[in-house]
């Protein structure tokens, strides 16, 4: 079962000119306020099966989060070329958000609705360059790329509860062979891990490092303790979880069991191997809502940390899958298998019926992230799942306690 | 196959492992108790008596306390058991803003 990670986990990546390896070769089309949403979708949807990928961000008012994420993604080692939509009036920053998409060295255009001639004019000559970069980025260097360069996410959505006791603790099994081979595990939702902030802080790399993870908890449970909501949806209950730290439980087995060496923020992307909470939740006092909203803002996160496949744990039977980086449907539930097989990957209730252990599905989570890698696509991607929700922040950055191993 | 498991040997529940409908027999430490409603899978059973503010625990670790006393053999949920640190939020409770 071990592959030793100076051995490739694929040798078709994709080599991106700022040196990042990618598993896809994605057109990532954002549009930059709601108003452009239209005419960005009308541009992409004929080339959906191709690859091309919609993103963007709805809002007119400026926001730092917002444009740190959309700068991350649109730099992801799967996005290839960036196709910017403004409409011409809001507040994104849009020519910082080029300039920096330049500097990587993609192929990247801004078009601006009220520049180019309206809407029909604007889907035109948006298809127009989409063809002929579709055809520019069959040139992109394909090379081998080893499992420490790779980064891995998960995410829990629609938990029940099978999750905690099946496909949860099978992707930390999953970690901990990713991370005993210096790949980047990234585990989240700090309101997720109400509950747990003791038994997590003793897995920190250093003691500071544990105050830190503790510390972020607490800020969760206060701010959800704000909203008057925990993350804890009407399915949860009706799949047998009673309380939040219940669910939190088995939500913070998808973390597995290998020492925890930072803490990140969205947006940030760890340098070197090993396991990372990304904390969700603003800093400050509670401004804009809910940390994140649904399923898909946690995932689009993920990636704008660098998360090139997402381990994504259901119970009930969430359906989604994501923009730029394909998402691993892990089933917890035997019966919910049975009933969405066509959305899942991984049946891990099969350890339930007893024909599996944990060990046997971490193993089969492993070896489907290698053909992944390789450009197996998953059953999200087949079904053309590509949503993508971003909304509004604030953080204070981390400081230089949040990742002691890189010293 | 057994219709339950432990998760932990500390845990004062024991968790479905199938669904099961009302009147199915179900065996909590040598004894039968028969269910009173269907359960789905991956609910919670009492492993022993519990008294009004006992820990529940599961995964060896306290997921809650108990709001009432709770005999061996009966299914724990929002009706018999709260959370230490948010309220669990359901359609059922919703209906009260309506």
């Amino acid at each position: 079962m071990n592959i030793p990670y100076s051995a490739p986990i694929t040798e078709n990546a994709f080599l991106r000119k700022d040196g990042k390896k990618g598993i896809r070769n994605t057109i990532a089309v954002a549009y930059l306020v709601e108003c452009a949403h239209h005419v960005a979708r009308q541009i992409q949807t004929p080339f959906q099966e191709e690859g091309v990928h919609l993103i963007g961000f709805s809002g007119c008012y400026p926001n730092d989060y917002s444009h740190e994420m959309l700068k991350k993604l649109c730099t992801h080692p799967n996005v290839g070329a960036v196709l910017l939509v403004s409409l011409g009036c809001e507040g994104f920053n849009r020519n910082s958000l080029l300039q920096f998409i330049k500097e990587s060295g993609r192929p990247v255009e801004l078009h601006v609705i009220q520049q180019k001639g309206g809407t029909r004019s604007s889907v035109e000559a948006g298809r127009q360059w989409v063809k002929e970069t579709l055809i520019q980025l069959k040139s992109v260097p394909r090379v081998p790329m080893t499992l420490d360069e790779l980064i891995v996410g998960t995410v829990c959505g629609g938990s029940d509860g099978t999750s905690g006791i099946t496909a949860n603790p099978s992707i930390g099994r999953a970690f901990d062979l990713l991370v005993s081979q210096n790949a980047t595990c990234i585990f989240e939702e700090t309101g997720e891990l109400i509950g747990c902030e003791q038994i997590m802080a003793n897995r920190a790399a250093t003691p500071e490092l544990g105050a830190i993870l503790d510390a972020s908890i607490s800020k969760a449970a206060k701010y959800y303790a704000t909203l008057g909501h925990g993350s804890f949806a009407p399915g949860n209950a009706d799949g047998g979880l009673t309380t939040q730290e219940e669910k939190s439980m088995g939500a913070y087995s998808k973390s597995g069991s290998s020492q925890i060496s930072g803490l990140i923020k969205p947006g940030d992307i760890p340098s070197k191997g090993g396991l990372y909470l990304l904390d969700v939740v603003p800093d400050g006092e509670v401004r804009f809502g809910f940390p994140n909203i649904n399923d898909s803002a946690e995932i689009a996160e993920l990636i704008a940390c660098g998360s090139h496949i997402i381990l994504f744990s259901t119970g009930r039977g969430s359906v989604v899958g994501s923009a730029i980086s394909p998402v691993i449907k892990v089933c917890a539930n035997p019966e919910t298998y049975r009933n969405l097989s066509e959305d899942m990957d991984v049946n891990a209730g099969e350890i339930l019926e007893g024909q599996r252990s944990l060990d046997e599905i971490g193993s089969e989570i492993f070896r489907l992230i290698a053909r992944v890698s390789d450009g197996q696509q998953t059953a999200s991607e087949s079904l053309g799942h590509q949503e993508f929700v971003l909304g509004y922040k604030s953080f204070e950055p981390i400081g230089p306690t949040c990742h002691p191993t890189y010293s | 196959m057994k219709s339950t498991i432990l998760l932990s040997p500390t845990d004062n529940v024991l968790v479905l492992t199938q669904s099961l409908p009302a009147g199915s027999k179900i065996e909590v430490q040598g004894a039968t108790y028969t269910l009173p409603v269907s359960l789905g899978l991956g609910h919670k059973i009492a492993a022993c008596h519990l008294n009004h503010g006992d820990k529940i625990l599961k995964y060896g670790v306290p997921i809650g306390s108990a709001t009432t006393a709770i005999q061996r053999g009966e299914h724990i949920h929002l009706h018999n058991m709260k959370s230490d640190y948010l309220p669990t939020y359901t359609l059922d409770s919703a209906h009260q803003y309506h």
